[in-house]
């Protein structure tokens, strides 16, 4: 054997190797700490810009210029119909994704052969997950709001946050679909149901709170999304919720990026107050997200 | 499908012709459903060429890629969108300085040295900076990073690229940890028992076996953490500002093409003016620069991925 050892230099100083090791820990640790600071620093900033703001006027009130109305005594100012816009924006948007993400998922691991147009569909796929929000809002402006004519609508909204959502609910429930057994499809087979049968009555009930998890982690992604729905046009001076699908609506990040922009440094106070609400809606999404997958999920 | 006779039929009439319809058209709705997202790419390509291509009959297009002033809508107006480009390479640059060597050093953290427990609480614990909104980010720049840079150096105004930076930094953290992580603790044990065996200290094996073992996907987890900043919208705008221009001093505003695709989206530009088809010229260079490196990623890590048994 006549390679040496590429370890072997340095060992007769085995206390400073030791050391640099130690520094190479504390450095790494370091590092780690950095993310979790960032984190907290981020919570305690927002729950202390937004102290004292968050009250049932808040929450109940539309919106106002006038700083004094978001004030105790004022006449009541707040996010109530951006609150109200974003929950129908969502739930207009988890029922197209759950068509069409599930739809596509089963197609892709029931149904495709291993062939080329299969490989191009997951292809793009991935490559649609990494193509920038923004981006989603001009083909949402230019298709949905100019092109078939919705105008800065609701549903202008959800289908432009369905098709940013669409990739991760897609990718989520092949997983879903990949974790139930084959021997279960099998013994459905075996006794003589169809495919769609299979799918229907073995397939899909099984994968179900692993799909529910999926897509209701990906919702709570599509409701913190400002970029799109600023493109589509939510507006900010909405005093009313959204009574229909072609009706204009607000929406909470819109609202919380109008007045982070607001000169006044009192509706620093407000916005912070509007992403304690947001934040909120958030962790009960994920909360039921992991509850689900927790209680019901065979691979957990 | 074909069957036997007298097996079990859980089916009424059996396999019948109308069965054998139900299915294909089945099938139909199901293939309709995925084909949504290759018409969504299309959508997507058409929308922003169509729109381009209406911008470059009244802009030519080589004082686009080559002016160094960005005035579209504002008189005297001129067409470089050097400076948006510039803002935001400026941006990824400087979250990239973040969130690489901090990233990659909690990878190896997590993967090498941290106690199975405490990753299983540090790891979800990160990956909920990459849940939080980002307009959250923007609002967080302003209000608490911003006065922190400001307390340092007195000069800096309420915009700058610095605070932008920092905040996209801290938000692909994750992107490159828990990524990286996972190319790292997909190395084999052999491998650092090998180098053990030769007399490596914990530092070598990390540094000089782990890390070059998993460094496809640790590389690829970088490339899709930049190409995150480079999409990266919210946060830019809120902190970086609304200010178009080619400067090396972080301290100073900037604009990024995302966020002057913000600033048209909230004025009124009427449709066919030259601000909104404007729109769709910054729009192609934005996905053309991050459809690039999102291939790039998958190309790297198809093409150098160490296989493991």
């Amino acid at each position: 054997m006549s390679t040496s050892n590429p370890f072997a230099e340095g060992t007769e100083d085995i206390a400073r190797k030791r050391l640099i090791g130690r520094v190479f820990v504390a450095i790494c640790f370091a590092s780690t700490l950095v993310g979790i600071v960032a984190l907290v620093a981020l919570i305690v900033d927002v729950l202390y810009e937004s102290w004292g703001w968050v009250t049932w006027e808040f929450l109940t009130y539309p919106p106002s210029q006038v700083i004094e109305n978001f004030l105790p005594g004022g006449r009541g100012a707040g996010i109530y119909p951006a609150i109200v816009g974003s929950i129908f924006l969502i739930a207009l948007t988890a029922v197209f994704t759950v068509f069409l993400g599930v739809g596509a998922a089963v197609y892709l691991e029931e149904y495709a052969g291993d062939n080329w147009l299969t490989s191009f569909i997951e292809a793009n796929i991935a490559n649609l997950a990494g193509v920038p929000s923004i981006v989603y809002g001009l083909l949402g402006l230019a298709i949905f709001v100019r092109g078939i004519q919705l105008g800065s609508s609701l549903i202008a909204g959800a289908l432009t946050l369905t098709l940013l959502i669409l990739p991760i609910v897609i990718v989520s429930t092949q997983e879903a679909l990949r974790a139930v057994p084959d021997s279960q499809r099998q013994a459905a087979y075996g006794v003589g149901a169809t495919q769609w049968q299979v799918i229907r009555d073995v397939v899909l009930p099984r994968a179900l709170p692993g799909i529910m998890t999926g897509t209701i982690l990906s919702l709570s992604r599509a409701i913190g999304e400002t970029a799109p729905i600023l493109m589509v046009g939510a507006a900010t001076s909405l005093f009313v919720a959204p009574d229909g699908l072609t009706s204009p609506f607000s929406a909470m990040p819109m609202m919380i990026f109008e007045w982070a922009t607001l000169p006044e440094p009192e509706f620093q106070h407000v916005a912070a107050a509007g992403i304690v609400v947001l934040l909120t809606i958030l962790l009960l999404m994920n909360a039921i997200a992991i509850f689900i997958r927790n209680r019901y999920d065979p691979r957990s | 499908m074909s069957q036997a006779e007298g097996t079990t039929d859980i089916t009424t009439g059996g396999s019948s012709g109308i069965d054998d319809r139900k299915n294909a058209t089945i099938r139909y709705v199901f293939f309709s459903c995925a084909l949504v997202t290759v018409l969504t790419t299309l959508g997507i390509i058409l929308v922003l060429v169509q729109g381009s291509i209406e911008f470059f009959q009244q802009v030519s297009i080589v004082e686009y890629f080559t002016g160094t002033e960005w005035s579209p809508v504002i008189r005297p107006r001129s067409y470089g969108v050097l400076p948006l480009i510039w803002g935001t390479l400026l941006i990824t640059a400087g979250s990239a300085l973040i969130a690489i060597p901090v990233g990659t050093a909690t990878a190896i953290y997590l993967s090498e040295y941290a106690d199975p427990q405490v990753r299983k609480v540090i790891k979800p614990t990160l990956e909920i900076l990459a849940g939080i909104p980002t307009i959250v980010y923007g609002f967080f720049a302003l209000s608490f990073i911003t006065p922190i840079i400001q307390r340092v150096f007195p000069d800096t105004g309420t915009f700058n690229a610095a605070a932008g930076a920092i905040v996209v930094g801290i938000m692909v953290i994750p992107m490159v940890s828990s990524l990286s992580e996972d190319a790292m603790s997909a190395v084999p044990d052999d491998l650092r028992n090998a180098a053990y065996g030769l007399g490596a200290t914990k530092f070598e094996v990390s540094t000089r076996v782990v890390f070059p073992a998993s460094l496809s996907g640790v590389i690829a987890s970088y490339i899709l953490a930049l190409s995150r900043a480079i999409g990266e919208t919210m946060a830019v705008t809120l902190a970086a500002g609304m200010h178009p221009q080619i400067t090396m001093d972080p301290l100073e505003p900037i604009q990024t093409m995302t966020a002057y695709m913000v600033q048209i989206g909230i004025s009124d530009v009427s449709v066919g003016s030259i601000g909104y088809q404007s729109l769709f010229a910054v729009g192609l260079t934005l996905f053309a620069m991050t459809l690039l490196m999102n291939l790039f990623s998958l190309w790297i890590k198809s093409r150098y991925r160490e296989e493991y048994q």
